[in-house]
């Protein structure tokens, strides 16, 4: 019960904020919209028992990818005349059509779940370790292997897509 | 198990409201006079001198970005390093392929003068 009244009350934050995040004016106010939409993601988290999950959210969403979004923020210029936009609404429509879509597509999958139960999950081989940290650690370095090593790989493409767009104009 | 974030709930819950109690508190007590002067950033110091929302150089960005980027490769280490008794020598190999790629892209950015601020 209290797990339920918790959940909802964060999910309410959540959405809460995210529409703030897309409605504010300052796109400054809108990034620390999302700087607190990450933080009640990550009690989320710790509500489904994902403590690590929860932390590495805060430390890497809530610390750097929101810095990075700040930076961004700061390249671009904030202060376009109003006139550049020719319409505001020009597309409205399309807006609520891809809306409309998702929200079919949610209905879709929420009604086919309920008609047709996913079969159980197959049985999760033994984790010699306890702890939620070193759960996590276990099945990344053994059964999730190949996944981490590209991680590696798509950090180093980041890495090399930043300096090759940056560098022209350095 | 989740009683054990009560004093993180009560840390958060002091802090917000210290932060709104400090804001409305002094709006409440103190004499409402503005000025010019008063409605700056800074009432000492060196003068603004544009708008603080002004463009910034690129640099900033790709620091950013790679301080992001060395950040999770820190963050894959964490659950590694609590189990490493465990995964042996095996684990040590996966981390030292993960962390070469990973140097790859570092040597890269030095050529490049990526970590160079001129």
């Amino acid at each position: 019960m209290a797990q339920a009244i918790a959940f909802y009350f964060i999910a309410a934050c959540i959405l809460g904020f995210a529409v703030l995040v897309v409605t504010t004016r300052d796109t400054v106010h809108s990034v620390l919209f999302l700087v607190l939409d990450f933080l009640f993601v990550a009690a989320l988290y710790v509500l489904l028992g994902a403590q690590f999950l929860a932390a590495i959210q805060v430390l890497v969403y809530a610390g750097g990818i929101v810095v990075l979004y700040l930076f961004v923020v700061m390249l671009v210029n904030l202060k376009r005349p109003p006139e550049a936009h020719e319409d505001p609404h020009r597309r409205t429509k399309l807006g609520f059509g891809l809306a409309a879509a998702v929200l079919l597509e949610l209905g879709a999958i929420a009604v086919y779940g309920s008609v047709n139960p996913a079969a159980p999950m197959p049985a999760t081989p033994a984790i010699p370790v306890s702890g939620n940290t070193e759960q996590v650690g276990w099945l990344l370095y053994t059964s999730y292997l190949i996944p981490f090593e590209i991680a590696s790989m798509l950090l180093l493409v980041a890495m090399i897509g930043a300096i090759v767009l940056a560098k022209r104009e350095l | 198990m989740l009683s054990a974030y009560i004093p993180i709930a009560m840390f958060v819950a002091v802090a917000t409201g210290f932060a709104i109690f400090t804001i409305v508190f002094s709006n409440l007590l103190h004499p409402h006079k503005y000025n010019k002067v008063k409605l700056e950033p800074y009432e000492c110091g060196i003068e603004p001198a544009t708008d603080a929302r002004d463009r910034y150089s690129i640099r900033y960005y790709l620091v950013a970005m790679l301080f992001v980027i060395f950040d999770v490769e820190t963050v894959f280490m964490f659950p590694w390093a609590v189990i490493f008794n465990k995964l042996a020598l095996f684990g040590l190999i996966e981390m030292m392929v993960f962390i070469f790629i990973l140097v790859v892209g570092y040597y890269y950015a030095w050529q490049k003068g990526a970590l160079e601020w001129v």
